[in-house]
């Protein structure tokens, strides 16, 4: 029997390196990747949570099967933002797209 | 439960939560965004196997096609749609890498805090759930406004990206 906490210990892990990537990372496809990642150790905490906490309705099945679809569309419209940026600036690098500061 | 299954189950856990780690820092710090691509599709496929672990079996086999199926191949798309991204000479971090590496050691050492604190219930014994039907009663009883939402949701991001990636036509 694996202990809630492992669950949550290691979604922890998965958000803490997702968000090392959307920090640290130029490339726009590269911090989209770590998004993903925050998002998958999302799923896994509310899985846990539908594991141990809340055994009889699956509520947190549900709601993963929801965040499932936004990361979906997110992806989808993130990609498409991201070609169309280098499509006018030649650059996928975050910090080439910098147009509307002073 | 059998004898063996617990003590075998633990150990698959260590195993697959050692691999899902490795492959998520390998998405996120390897200089090839390629690379990134693949690695995170391992790491989907690992994090799938933990869900069979917590019998969430219909949501281990939905992550599998959204993740790995739709959303690497969009990622991949987006990579060899773009140029010269992953060459030796560009640099492929920028000046955050250790404030960065603090600040998600201190969100990673905060949760950990928050998670030993807590009590949570220990020792749930597994309720046997038909998923696949229990899902779909749930999603189309309970939570109907929400899935209704979310497929308007799905609609809007379908007609942006498609705005989005169309070629505009200069003059």
């Amino acid at each position: 029997m694996i202990p809630m906490t492992h669950y949550l210990i290691l979604g922890a892990v998965l958000f803490a390196i997702g968000v090392f990537g959307v920090l640290t990372r130029r490339n726009a496809i590269g911090i989209l990747i770590a998004i993903e990642i925050m998002l998958g150790a999302v799923n896994l905490n509310l899985v846990a949570f539908s594991r141990f906490v809340e055994t009889s309705t699956l509520n947190g099945q549900v709601f993963a099967v929801f965040v499932m679809t936004v990361a979906a569309g997110e992806a989808a419209v993130g990609l498409a933002l991201i070609l169309a940026l280098y499509r006018s600036m030649r650059a996928v690098f975050a910090d080439r797209f910098n147009i509307l500061k002073w | 439960m059998s004898g063996t299954e617990l003590l075998v189950a633990p150990l698959v856990f260590k195993i697959l939560a050692l691999l899902t780690v490795i492959f998520a820092v390998m998405a996120v710090a390897l200089r090839n965004v390629f690379h990134c691509a693949l690695a995170m599709a391992a790491m989907f496929i690992l994090l799938s196997c933990v869900f069979v672990l917590m019998d969430a079996d219909f949501l281990a086999v939905v992550q599998v096609l959204i993740y790995v199926g739709a959303i690497v191949v969009l990622v991949i798309f987006a990579i060899v749609l773009t140029e010269k991204i992953s060459s030796e000479t560009i640099r492929q971090t920028n000046q955050l890498v250790i404030p960065g590496f603090l600040i998600c050691a201190a969100l990673f050492v905060g949760a950990l805090y928050v998670i030993r604190g807590a009590g949570w219930p220990s020792d749930v014994p597994a309720v046997q759930h038909d998923t696949i039907k229990l899902i779909g009663t749930q999603l189309l009883s309970t939570h109907l406004e929400a899935f209704e939402v979310a497929s308007v949701l799905l609609l809007a991001a379908l007609v942006g990206a498609v705005f989005l990636g169309k070629e505009i036509n200069k003059k």
